[in-house]
């Protein structure tokens, strides 16, 4: 590698001045999985971490399809005209049978190419449906460069409760066709959301009826915070002003309720639990050989439920310890 | 049986300057060529003037610029439009061509009452496979609705609108859905003209009339005739039952066609002309089904732009196949065919079976999504098929060895070179026009124009009012953007997978490129990660599709964006993703302004070190200058084996990951 091209070492200032190229550098570095680039990555973040948090993290979550990443680019938008910092974390599912991967929301997002506005796409990788490690450290990066972080998830299963170790606010995002709404409020995706946004609202009728049941479904609801609906559409940019307003709200309510620091801290809190549950799973999954690896013990004997609880038990034989200090 | 009139012969043609085109057409008609089809360059396709930057090095390159009434004054010169039938292949920006049209025969003293012709203008297909589209669906189909209701009052003998269905099958359509997506696109746009209430009963009727289709024809020719036995019984159902026509005239399935050119090849492009005139047996054997125009692709359709002379051999086809052969002299030859009948009647259920699902969608417009979809699975089965040697495709998967070829060495002689001068000229002569007109004129007419989009008023009287007055099509296009927003269209690969059978020879070689995809991302310390772009106006998309699609299958990880990217935006997406590797996709000609500067953005990011790898129509001359700017690998049409470029394209990121 000749001079010209070197890469320069990361600076912590270049990062601070939001300088594309080194915020590019950084998340590189976090992804990496070379044990010394590890290092690396983890004092980078532990650099950072005596500096303040200024950003306010915005997930933004919702099924395939529903428009989650024509709203970020109207958001965007917004939160440049302000002349605010804008990182985005968006999150694209893996294909199980290749571990290949389409990132395609950023083709759906105008990206402003001369105001500070940092995009960055990750593929969910093994955490199918959820966020990956990567992109959660990201996000650890990001929380001190930027304003605003807008997180857009794969909207299915896992990235529900994920986001919400991550964002300070979620917005969830629906399609104005009734019965999609009811069923989130009945498989209790609701709990999650701080924000309800019924998108496509160019189609006016089903919008409204829509807007209606959920109010209607939250109407009972007793929270300090009261939940928001807004019909907003990313196609003729109705009501998202509306929408910035209230995710504004929100983190303003988590700022004088003073309970910012407090989610924040929970957010730790599960983001361990569920991580340490992960991981021992996949130790575990790993020691009885995969799927396969099951797949040949119970060729050996009926799969009858105790044989499959023994096999579970055949985990414990795993020992984990918690060694050193943090 | 009284010997039945041929169909008009057309040959689409415009490069350069309005000047160099009015010479190629006059040429063309002294040839027995019957009527004039236009091909615009890419800025005047989607309402750019010459001069803005991001016509930089398209101007003049795949079509004809027309900026100004002035350019269409001069496209016509000498050519008398009330005689004339002409065919403008012209979308987005179809009112507004069509009003300089009005205003150029006006000039010349040609009641516009009398002009003959079409517009494309058929937005549907813009957004599923042709990509020069600008506005969002809801105004697009408005602009469409306006010319309709205006040229049914005005000029009866125009076609407004062409649907088209041939791009669908250039985008990987079966003959099914083919003809069934094109009749959803109908449906969109006479539901809004209707809706319009601009049309009564009777003028509604002769609307429907005036709707043509122009369609596609490949290679499995009986299949073909099947085909538009179908698509022309369909239309008559559905202009009867969904439109209540009564007149039988009113609901005829009339056409014009263009043959494929997907399966034109690059190698042995001798081979294109039996091909070609295959493909122009299924629009003319059957006279009930038989094409009302027709213009045929050259020899050298895969190598590049056509010369004059590669034209006129297509010319001949026709001319052979109209003057020479019996074909014109029988009734329907397939009628009685129970053969026949079967297969028109499979095509029939199933395009209509796939409308109604359309329909539940909610119409075209709420299904854009689901069809592009569908149209990228098709196109990768295709290639799939291709890979394997399911699908034969002579002097490419079988029957390779060849003598020398006397037509084509391999150098870009074989094919037209648009004079680099041609652009500076446009733009001269752009500034000239802008500086002597009436500019109080100017503004009144863009206020109008802006006053009627708002509205709801038609757009075509402010339109000819605009080209009279000497606006620009930037400007036409700029103020019309400003009030309808922009769009960007579905990209369609997130659900295609290539191995929809897990077997043969080429899923063992992409399982193997996995394993080896994953060990690279142990050197790499992440996951392989590349960029497919696509820089300029180019829309070109399919290439672009399917290795983003076998790269998401090869195990890597896939940044695509879709089509018209600047090179600055795809600069900034290549360092904020962190990629390993940048693939461009050029097809349209621009390869050689587009790629170095892209080359120069990177390495003033510092991105220096990623390697560029490059695809589409480049001629050999062209892909060594490239290749000598730094660009790492180049591919042409002839490179369809996807498991080898893929690997390359490992190689090459694994190589540069060594020396980093
Ligand atoms: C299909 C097609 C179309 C379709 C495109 C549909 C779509 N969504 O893609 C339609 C009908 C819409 C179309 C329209 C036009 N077309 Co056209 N089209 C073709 C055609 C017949 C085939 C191209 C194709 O899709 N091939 C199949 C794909 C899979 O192959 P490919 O792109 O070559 O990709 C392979 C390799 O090149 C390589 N590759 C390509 N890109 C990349 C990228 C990377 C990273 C890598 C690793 C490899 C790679 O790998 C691929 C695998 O095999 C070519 C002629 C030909 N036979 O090649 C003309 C051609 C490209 N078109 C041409 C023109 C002029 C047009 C128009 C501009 C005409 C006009 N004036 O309006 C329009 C407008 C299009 C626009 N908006 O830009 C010219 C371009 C001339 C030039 N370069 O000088 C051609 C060459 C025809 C000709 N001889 O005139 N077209
Ligand atoms: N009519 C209408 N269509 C919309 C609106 N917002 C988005 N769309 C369309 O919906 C489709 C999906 O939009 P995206 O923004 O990609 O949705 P997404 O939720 O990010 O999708 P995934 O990332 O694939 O889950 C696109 O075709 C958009 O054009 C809207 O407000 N109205
Ligand atoms: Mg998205």
């Amino acid at each position: 590698m000749t001079a010209t091209t070197r890469r320069r070492p990361l600076e912590i200032s270049a990062l601070l001045r939001f300088e594309r190229q080194a915020i590019a550098a950084a998340v590189n570095l976090l992804e990496d999985r070379r044990p010394e680039r590890q290092e690396q990555a983890r004092a980078l973040l532990d650099e950072l971490a005596v500096l303040p948090v200024p950003a306010h993290v915005v997930g933004i979550t919702g099924p395939p399809g529903v428009g989650k990443s024509s709203l970020i680019s109207r958001l965007i938008a917004r939160a440049a005209q302000a002349g605010k910092r804008v990182g985005v974390v968006a999150v694209d599912p893996s294909s199980k049978v290749s571990g290949g991967a389409l990132l395609g929301d950023r083709g759906r997002m105008h990206v402003p190419p001369h105001a500070p506005v940092f995009v960055r796409s990750f593929a969910a990788r093994d955490r199918l449906g959820g966020l990956s490690r990567e992109a959660f450290s990201a996000v650890f990066l990001l929380r001190h460069l930027c304003d605003v972080i807008l997180i857009e998830t794969v909207g299915v299963g896992q990235s529900e409760t994920d986001i919400a170790h991550i964002a300070d606010t979620v917005v969830l995002v629906v399609q104005p066709f009734s019965g999609d709404l009811l069923q989130f409020i009945k498989a209790g995706v609701m709990e999650v959301p701080d924000i309800l946004a019924v998108n496509k609202a160019d189609d006016t009728t089903l919008a409204r009826k829509a807007v209606a049941e959920v109010t209607a479904a939250l109407s009972l609801e007793r929270r300090s915070w009261a939940r928001p609906v807004l019909a907003v559409s990313a196609t003729t940019d109705l009501h998202i002003d509306a929408l910035d307003a209230a995710i504004a709200a929100h983190y303003h309510h988590l700022r004088t309720a003073h309970v910012l620091d407090t989610r924040r801290a929970e957010q730790m809190v599960e983001w361990v639990v569920s991580e340490v549950m992960y991981e021992l799973g996949r130790v575990g999954l790993a020691a009885l050989g995969g799927s396969t690896g099951i797949h040949t013990l119970l060729e050996r004997q009926p799969a009858t439920w105790g044989a499959l609880r023994r096999l579970a038990a055949l985990v414990q034989r795993v020992e984990y310890r918690v060694t050193g200090e943090l | 049986m009284k010997k039945d009139a041929p169909w008009v012969m057309r040959t689409y043609s415009g490069h350069s300057t309005a000047r160099a085109s009015n010479e190629l057409y006059r040429l063309n008609l002294s040839k027995g060529q019957t009527g004039l089809s236009v091909a615009f360059d890419l800025p005047t396709q989607t309402g750019y003037d010459s001069d803005h930057p991001i016509a930089r090095g398209e101007v003049g390159k795949v079509g004809v610029p027309v900026c100004h009434i002035g350019d269409m004054e001069m496209l016509f010169a000498g050519i008398p439009l009330g005689q004339m039938n002409t065919s403008m292949t012209i979308n987005a920006t179809a009112a507004w061509l069509l009003a300089l049209y009005i205003a150029t025969a006006e000039r010349q003293g040609v009641d516009p009452k009398g002009l003959q012709g079409t517009t494309q203008n058929d937005i549907i297909k813009e957004y599923l496979s042709r990509g020069t589209y600008i506005f969002p669906p809801e105004p697009s189909l408005r602009l469409i609705s306006d010319t309709i209701t205006y040229t049914v009052a005005h000029i009866p003998k125009w076609n407004p609108v062409n649907v088209c269905s041939y791009h669908l099958q250039e985008a990987g359509a079966t003959p099914v859905q083919e003809v069934a997506y094109a009749l959803c696109s109908a449906i969109a746009i006479l539901d809004t003209v209707r809706a319009s209430g601009q049309l009564g009963e009777a003028e509604f009727a002769e609307a429907v009339g005036r709707i043509s289709f122009f369609v596609n024809s490949g290679i499995r020719f009986i299949e073909e005739v099947c085909k538009l036995r179908a698509f022309s019984q369909l239309w008559d159902e559905l202009t009867r039952d969904r439109y209540g026509v009564t007149d039988p005239k009113l609901r005829r399935f009339r056409y014009g066609v263009q043959v494929n050119s997907l399966n034109l090849t690059e190698a042995q492009p001798e081979n294109n002309i039996p091909r070609i005139v295959l493909e122009a047996l299924g629009v003319t054997l059957s006279k009930n089904v038989r094409c009302r125009a027709m213009q045929l692709p050259a020899w050298n359709e895969a190598l590049g732009l056509p010369r004059p002379w590669d034209q006129q051999w297509s010319l001949r086809i026709q001319q052979i196949l109209a003057y020479e052969t019996d074909i014109l002299e029988y009734e329907d030859i397939f009628d009685g065919s129970r053969v026949i009948e079967a297969k028109t009647d499979e095509i029939k259920r199933a395009a209509w079976a796939e409308v109604e699902r359309v329909m539940e969608f909610g119409g075209v417009i709420a299904a854009l999504d689901y069809i592009k979809e569908q149209l990228v699975a098709s196109h990768t089965e295709r290639v799939r098929r291709i890979n394997t040697g399911e699908q034969i495709i002579v002097g490419v998967n079988k029957f390779t060895e060849t003598a020398p070829s006397p037509l084509y060495t391999g150098d870009s002689s074989a094919i037209l070179k648009v004079d680099e001068a041609a652009e500076r000229e446009q733009i001269a002569r752009l500034r000239a026009f802008r500086a002597q007109r009436n500019q109080a004129e100017v503004t009144a007419a863009l206020a109008a124009l802006r006053e009627a989009a708002v509205s709801g008023a038609n757009i075509m009287p402010a339109s000819i009012r605009c080209a009279h007055a000497g606006v620009t099509t930037g400007e036409w296009g700029q103020t019309l953007r400003e009030v309808f927003g922009e769009f960007r269209a579905p990209t369609g690969i997130r659900g295609v997978t290539v191995a929809s059978r897990n077997e043969g020879p080429v899923a063992t070689q992409l399982e193997a490129l996995r394993a080896r995809v994953r060990r690279v991302a142990d050197t790499l310390g992440r996951p392989l990660k590349v960029l497919i772009g696509k820089p300029g106006l180019d829309g070109h998309s399919n290439g672009a599709e399917q290795i983003a699609v076998w790269c998401r299958d090869a195990g890597m990880e896939v940044v695509y964006e879709g089509i018209r990217l600047t090179p600055e935006q795809i600069i900034n997406s290549a360092r904020d993703e962190g990629v390993h590797l940048v693939g461009l996709s050029i097809l349209s000609g621009s390869h050689l302004r587009l790629v170095p500067e892209i080359l120069a953005g990177l390495r003033d990011e510092g991105l220096g070190h990623i390697p560029v790898v490059v695809g589409g129509i480049i001629p050999e001359d062209d892909a060594e200058q490239l290749r000598r700017a730094g660009v790492a690998r180049v591919y042409t049409p002839k490179d369809f084996e996807m498991v080898r470029i893929l690997s390359d394209m490992v190689d090459v990121a694994e190589t540069v990951a060594e020396h980093a």
